[in-house]
């Protein structure tokens, strides 16, 4: 007797979590725009408060159509459990929280979105929580920076926006050498595109703004607990592993064992600083998710024919994405990531600052926005908008330049995007073309 | 709750508590590769409401230290060590799957120790394959998808949790891989070679209940009438839509139909 097959991921897209709904037979996810769920009796009312029986009591802690969107996400990244929450900075502040207090340390890789970077380098040090930042590329880079007070481990599986690609297995390695979860943003990547639990991850963070949602119509994250990393024997969480007065000293990895992360975020975290998400926003994603395989397939495919094209041009002096001969991580993308390195890279143009904001104001089907993972094509310069709080030098560590651009490919026909690029490039051009006469 | 039990060290769930000699007392035992985590949520309820709860973790599982047990009445006798360490003189025994086979051998050769007896997810005999037995064996991970897949109903396959963003598949592939190596085999090998179980529960004097689920694959529903006529008049709760996971695919009919009895 041979296992069945598990659902396959566009089947689990469409249906994990969601049943017909029970009371109508409605067979999408209705939306229960509803603050608090009635209790059929007193003693009911107390099991649910005190984690007896499953059901919702109030939607800051759960709610039934964000518990669908959840439960899927899980299923996608084959998680024990997730979390949807306000954003995925929202996220990102969640899972530290719930590892960690004032003293702690984190170690995160550079190369990180520009909302990331902000809360590790500016915001955390005034709660007490420092963060190291090392080479996304260098796993010893990782293993050098762990100190006694370390606590996470935390990078991109694609770096924003040099897309350098992060060696799960050797950095999961050092953390998990070290007693330490590793934590990734696979934001960009998806579970289409790689399942960072199968490569050795313990925590997963979305932005579903992006690629999960692609309407780019709302703001949300998700967080996910992988389930396998034994909090326990690592001995560093007394949040996981000690009594919590918060809850009459539940010890979550004595009752919910490899749920004890998850159990502890939506337990303490959700309800404490109360970032979650709107059941709106809950159903909105599930409309994009449904959809996620063929449109990632669709991103992917329209991004190597427009990496393709700028290769090849004379205005460009680097196209950053990792399949390209010569990338420092094509082989590692080729092994972790063989769908495809996600539709956001970045590129320099030959002229420098100048010739990007001609480029950028050229442009017409592309967006000029701060987003990524829309439908339709997007374009920034980080240095200006997402990364403008940062200096040169950490500018440079994150592998971005002054020219640089960012562009997330959309589901256009490739054709007509890479008519608008041309003219973008005439437009810039001609700003070098000037420059390189000018004494 | 940490105890020595044959120079092992035993844990038992207890929410946190004492026992309390003037309490009821009510023990839960997982089933098969898994561990007390899986009735925290019963626990906690039967604790608030006025019970000793105490749900171990057998002999190299979960928290507890030493070498699996290899069958169902050793497991059953080691049962009623716990209860002399905790110094508890009968309990309600609720087990789950390979735990409701020794709460049912417990029942009916330590007949004074139960003063209820809960089935869950059960039948007797209780056949494994061969395919399963042999995946078990060798430490395949394959043992622990299909134990998993057919565990589930066809429906929460893709979920449908109640418990807000818990993934059922994730779950118990997760407590199945935390699983001591051998384990798994000696627990399934031991449910396929217990023979004595319809004997057992003509022998057993205390309440009985069995909760099944109705499209249990593992367990089905259709395979338990030998055991319920050799029952003196159990009592049978049927939860429609679930499968043979039954404290996570419907953890809230399984505590009303508990209350039926405890």
């Amino acid at each position: 007797m041979a296992a069945p097959e598990y659902p396959g991921l566009d089947t689990l897209a469409l249906h994990a979590g969601s049943q017909p709904d029970p009371a109508t037979g409605a067979r999408a996810t209705p939306i229960y725009q509803s603050a608090s769920f009635c209790f059929p009796d007193s003693d009911y009312a107390a099991s649910l408060f005190n984690i007896e029986r499953a059901g919702h009591v109030y939607s800051r802690l759960s709610n039934p159509t964000n518990a669908v969107l959840e439960e899927r996400i899980a299923a996608l990244e084959d998680g024990v459990g997730a979390i949807a929450t306000a954003s995925g900075q929202a996220a990102l502040t969640l899972a530290i929280m719930t590892l960690m207090g004032a003293g702690s340390h984190i170690v995160a890789a550079a190369a990180l979105y520009g909302g990331s970077h902000n809360l590790l380098a500016y915001t955390l040090p005034r709660l007490g929580i420092e963060t190291t930042f090392v080479d996304a590329r260098d796993p010893q880079a990782f293993a050098a920076a762990i100190q006694d007070n370390t606590r996470l481990v935390f990078a991109e599986t694609v770096g924003n926006p040099g897309l350098d690609v992060l060696n799960i297995p050797e950095v999961a390695a050092v953390a998990h050498q070290a007693g330490l979860p590793l934590m990734v943003d696979s934001t960009f990547t998806t579970p289409y595109l790689i399942k960072p639990f199968e490569h050795g991850a313990d925590i997963i963070m979305h932005s579903a703004t992006k690629f999960l949602s692609g309407h780019g119509i709302v703001i949300g994250g998700l967080l996910v607990d992988g389930g396998r990393f034994d909090w326990d024997a690592s001995g560093k969480f007394p949040t996981l592993t000690e009594p919590y007065a918060g809850f009459h000293n539940l010890v979550f990895s004595e009752e919910f064992g490899p749920a004890a992360f998850i159990q502890r975020a939506r337990k303490e975290g959700l309800r404490d600083f109360g970032a979650c998400m709107s059941p709106t926003t809950a159903f909105h994603i599930l409309q994009g998710v449904e959809t996620l395989g063929i449109r990632m397939h669709r991103h992917v495919e329209n991004t190597r024919r427009i990496v393709e094209f700028l290769n090849q041009h004379e205005q460009v002096s680097r196209v950053g994405y990792p399949e390209l001969e010569g990338h420092p991580d094509q082989a590692l993308a080729s092994a972790l990531l063989p769908k495809g390195c996600s539709a956001v890279f970045s590129f320099d143009l030959v002229g420098g600052r100048e010739a990007g904001i001609a480029f950028v104001d050229a442009l017409n089907l592309f967006s000029h926005l701060a987003n990524v993972g829309d439908a339709k094509s997007l374009v920034i310069h980080p240095a200006s908008t997402t990364h403008h709080r940062m200096d040169a030098a950490a500018l440079a560590a994150g592998g971005i330049g002054e020219g640089t651009i960012r562009l997330s490919i959309g589901l256009e026909d490739a054709k007509d995007l890479i008519a608008d690029l041309k003219q973008g490039l005439r437009a810039a051009g001609k700003v070098a073309a000037k420059q390189s006469v000018t004494p | 709750m940490k105890i020595t039990i044959d120079d092992s060290s035993v844990y038992c769930y207890t929410n946190s508590r004492n026992i309390d000699s003037s309490k009821p007392s009510i023990v839960f035992i997982h089933g098969s590769g898994m561990d007390h985590t899986v009735w925290t949520l019963a626990a906690r309820h039967f604790a608030r409401h006025g019970n000793n709860v105490i749900a171990v973790d057998l002999p190299g599982h979960g928290r507890s230290t030493g070498a699996p047990l290899q069958s169902i009445p050793s497991m059953a006798d080691w049962l009623e060590k716990v209860l002399d360490a905790l110094e508890v003189e009968a309990a309600a025994v609720v087990g789950h799957s390979l735990g409701s086979l020794i709460a049912l051998d417990f029942s009916a050769r330590h007949a004074k120790r139960a003063r209820a007896l809960a089935m869950v997810g059960t039948i007797v005999p209780m056949p494994v394959s061969g395919a399963i037995l042999d995946a078990c064996k060798n430490n395949d991970h394959a043992a622990f998808d299909m134990l998993t897949q057919y565990g589930l109903s066809k429906r929460h396959q893709y979920g449908g949790n109640r418990s807000s963003g818990i993934w059922m598949v994730g779950s118990s592939l997760r407590l199945y891989e935390r699983s001591q190596p051998g384990a798994l085999y000696f627990d399934m090998n031991a449910c396929n070679e217990y023979q004595n179980g319809l004997q057992s529960a003509s022998a057993v004097e205390c309440p009985v209940l069995m909760v099944l689920g109705s499209e249990d694959r593992l367990t089905p529903v259709r395979g338990t009438g030998p055991l319920q006529e050799a029952f003196h008049q159990p009592e049978v709760s049927v939860i429609q839509g679930a499968g043979h996971t039954l404290m996570m695919e419907a953890p809230n009919a399984l505590l009303d139909a508990l209350h039926r009895i405890l």
